[in-house]
């Protein structure tokens, strides 16, 4: 027998998400949420393309969108080492990420009680990572914008920039939103996903990343090189068959 | 939505990894009716593991695409038995599967069997040490069964999957080159040794300088073309680096997939449904006989599928919970110690440390192979003497190159930046310099550790969430710190620059996040006592005598070697005492 309840449950199967209003956060930051969110998703391209030169974000807005880039610029800035993350396109490969359905923490337990607990118990937040882009950018420039004359983080010169950044990492700056992991577990992660990926999700252009280190790409095919203890001699390959 | 109800069958499998496959294809292969529901999507090597697609690493590996989806169902976690319990909202410390296949697709391979003596550490523990060696709050017990009666099992289960490997021991005698630990073989491994990688070979030779005997881990990785008794046929691992969290593009991974599922597809007398999530076993109004499942599918209705015989093959966690649903047993107290569904739940931990060369030292880490490497046995099981070191079990301590990416994650050395241009400059001087070294200990059964339903938190089906209730007890640390003491050692004869990452040591406590192993066991335990097992040697539920339960929920505690190969040699034994006895005679297996 299929009970009410069980019908409600069920209902998760071709689930849309309500979005509660959150306790912790101000009513301007819970409205913020519930607007603006997805109605530019029309624009974005199609999931498997390499970076665009014009690119049009299609979640960020343009204050989000110049955090984004001012932020993967001071992560991986490019230097005598190698190319930056804006260079390779890690900006796009973010923005296009928060239109999959990871952006909507689609394969997360996401129900409730939201209980906090001891840190090894993992995250226990109700936020997807759409909103904590939406929120933490919001929380950072609302703090670079009390602290820094007026200004948003993307206008602060890079050695700020730099410092603000080490400082979130560290959990130095407080705030009601918690801006350590929305910068560790969101922000850092996905720059470094969007950095070495395949360029097919819109980062490491040229798969520049890959020859920087040496990696293959999708070679996937090693056996004679496995009994070897020199370095590999080919170039990496990509998804769609390029070649550096 | 509509409830359903289905014709009857002999026998109705939940979940089809590893154990569902088995178990189908020999009840089938007996002539029964059999239904295999599985909960996750259907999926083959063509078109699901195709190459080059297999190698996205932020599909698989970020986003965890082949393995279960939390959003659907997920446990709760906590370190007491007072603590409230949180839901493990993503994934991080164990990786259960979902889709056909199960975890057997997104495994890595490493295929060991199991030390004798750990199918009867109580007694061995006992006879060695005295009984009050033992901590007061270890629930050590006898498995109820022999590795003499498991064998043949083991056996078959290898020549199943073409594992790749040497053996030390056949029928008693000592073989070159092989574990010299191991119990008994019938025969040599079906395959011999995958090459060895870099990482494998320095870990040889300064194993076998400080005096230990290292041999190659024994791999469901193939290291030639393979045809099984099935007709299922594997080709040569390639070493592309992309076996777990991945399905293998080469056929070369033992999986249900390569090794059983396209035989099975072609027997009339078999079906497969997928997107079947089973809520319950059914039991007649006696509580003591199983009448079916109910799952739920893809559309949502209540589907009833009666069947003479219910197999329980989904993965660990799912297996406890569906016992505990269907109220199939007693159910653990912690106050007590009594009861068994839930009981003795345990979790394998890993010591795992990177090691960083120079620069004239070529890893090339993303060149890699599951299952292979070269592994000591000096510190597993009871191989050792305990009595000084005051603590039960050990650990195999192994050097194997999986295969890594840049998106899984460069392993940089202590104290390098997370970002910017030193963090920069550590990756391109480290990432074809950089490999791994671990030891695996047991985890042995603790009266403190268990899992019971949550009181709060359901799925996505309306049901209580599994809750673990879990915590590294003193006496597994102590192994751990001692294994890994001996690990380090291995590892700085392996003369790297510099080597960091985790070992375990007294006072640690578990958390859930980073990925440790999926090697939960333990909270359906099998046994010779109904009082302490939740199944008898047969796997077979005490309580209700035509269910069957599989998988490493059965394990009585924890053992040294990953558990598969031993999940798979005793869903084997199972299928083939139910073939030989209980179809002619069913009812309990057991009398006590």
């Amino acid at each position: 027998m299929t009970t009410s309840k069980d019908n409600s449950r069920r209902s998760f199967l071709k689930r849309t998400i309500a979005i509660a209003p959150i306790a912790t956060l101000s009513t301007s930051a819970t409205a913020l949420l519930a607007s603006g969110d997805d109605h530019r998703a029309l624009s974005a391209p199609p999931p498997n393309q390499p970076t665009e030169d014009h690119y049009h974000p299609g979640y960020f807005t343009a204050e989000e969108w110049a955090f984004v880039n001012a932020a993967c610029d001071r992560l991986i800035p490019e230097d005598h080492v190698g190319p930056g993350a804006v260079q390779l396109g890690v900006p796009q490969y973010i923005d296009r990420q928060m239109q999959t359905p990871y952006g909507d923490a689609s394969r997360w337990y996401m129900e409730g009680p939201f209980l906090q607990g001891a840190p090894e118990f993992g995250y226990q937040s109700k936020l997807t990572p759409k909103q904590q882009y939406r929120l933490g950018i919001r929380a950072i420039n609302a703090h670079c914008r009390k602290n820094f004359g007026g200004k948003t983080f993307a206008e602060l010169p890079p050695a700020q920039q730099t410092d603000f950044l080490k400082r979130m990492e560290a959990g130095e700056i407080k705030d009601d939103f918690k801006l350590k992991t929305f910068f560790s577990d969101f922000l850092l992660k996905n720059v470094m996903e969007g950095y070495f990926c395949d360029p097919m999700h819109g980062g490491n252009k040229g798969m520049a990343a890959w020859k920087m280190i040496g990696y293959p790409g999708v070679r996937a095919d090693y056996l004679e090189w496995a009994v070897e203890s020199g370095p590999y001699p080919y170039g990496a390959v990509s998804m769609y068959g390029k070649r550096v | 939505m509509a409830t359903i109800k289905k014709k009857h069958v002999d026998a109705v499998i939940v979940g089809f990894g590893w154990t569902g496959s088995i178990m189908a294809i020999e009840l089938a292969n007996a002539g029964l009716d059999v239904v295999a529901l599985e909960r996750g999507d259907g999926r083959d090597t063509i078109p699901d593991f195709a190459y080059p697609q297999i190698t996205d690493e932020v599909k698989y590996s970020a986003r965890q695409a082949l393995l279960q989806n939390l959003a659907k169902t997920t446990v709760t976690a906590r370190h007491a038995k007072d603590d409230v319990a949180l839901p493990y909202r993503q994934m991080g410390s164990f990786k259960p599967g979902e889709g056909v296949g199960g975890a057997g697709t997104h495994w890595s391979g490493v295929q060991s069997r199991v030390s004798p003596d750990e199918l009867r550490l109580y007694s061995r523990v006992k006879e060695r040490y005295g009984e009050k060696f033992i901590p007061q709050d270890m629930n050590l017990q006898d498995w109820g069964i022999t590795y003499d009666e498991l064998e043949p099992h083991f056996d078959r289960f290898e020549y199943v999957c073409g594992t790749s490997g040497k053996a030390g021991n056949i029928k008693g005698k000592p073989v070159p080159g092989g574990n010299p630990f191991e119990g008994y073989r019938s025969r040599e491994y079906p395959l011999p040794p995958l090459v060895d990688h870099p990482t494998g070979r320095l870990f040889a030779a300064a194993a076998s300088g400080l005096g230990y005997k290292p041999f190659p881990l024994p791999a469901g990785n193939a290291s030639g073309a393979y045809q099984n008794e099935y007709g299922c046929q594997l080709g040569p691992c390639n070493f592309c680096g992309f076996c777990s969290d991945y399905g293998c593009l080469n056929y070369s991974k033992a999986s249900p997939q390569t090794t059983i599922i396209p035989a099975l597809l072609r027997k009339p007398n078999f079906e497969l449904r997928v997107n079947a999530h089973v809520l319950r076993v059914n039991l007649d109004s006696t509580g003591k006989r199983a009448v079916g499942v109910t799952y739920v599918d893809a559309e949502g209705n209540d589907v009833e599928q009666p069947a003479d015989m219910v197999i329980l093959a989904a993965f660990h966690l799912h297996n406890i919970r569906l016992m505990l649903s269907s109220k199939i047993g007693t159910p653990f107290n912690v106050e007590t110690n009594e009861g068994v569904v839930g009981r003795n739940l345990c979790y394998q931990y890993i010591n795992s440390v990177n090691m960083f060369w120079d620069k004239d030292v070529y890893i090339n880490q993303f060149i890699g192979t599951g299952g292979g490497g070269q592994v000591i046995e000096e510190f597993n099981a009871d191989n050792f003497d305990h009595g000084p070191l005051g603590f039960i079990g050990g650990g195999v301590i192994w050097g194997r190159q999986t295969g890594n990416g840049p998106v899984r994650g460069i392993p940089l050395p202590k104290g390098t930046p997370n970002w910017g241009t030193e963090w920069k400059q550590a990756v391109v001087d480290n990432f074809v310099h950089t490999g791994r070294i671990e030891s695996q200990c047991t985890s042995l059964a603790n009266r403190a550790y268990f899992a019971d339903l949550d009181p709060t938190y359901k799925d996505a089906y309306g049901t209580p969430l599994l809750r673990l209730t879990f915590d590294w007890q003193d006496n597994d640390l102590r192994s751990a710190a001692y294994v890994g003491g001996k690990m380090m050692e291995i590892g700085r004869a392996m003369k790297p620059k510099s080597i960091s990452g985790r070992v375990f040591k007294p006072g640690m406590h578990w958390d859930t996040r980073p990925y440790q192993s999926t090697h939960v066991c333990g909270g359906t335990p099998m046994g010779a006592d109904p009082k302490t097992s939740a199944v008898n040697k047969y796997l077979q539920s005490w309580d209700v005598s035509n269910v069957f339960v599989l998988g490493a929920n059965t394990f009585a505690h924890g053992i040294g070697y990953n558990p598969t190969g031993l999940v798979g040699g005793l869903a084997y034994w199972a299928a083939s005492n139910i073939r030989s006895q209980y179809l002619k005679n069913p009812g309990p297996m057991v009398q006590v």
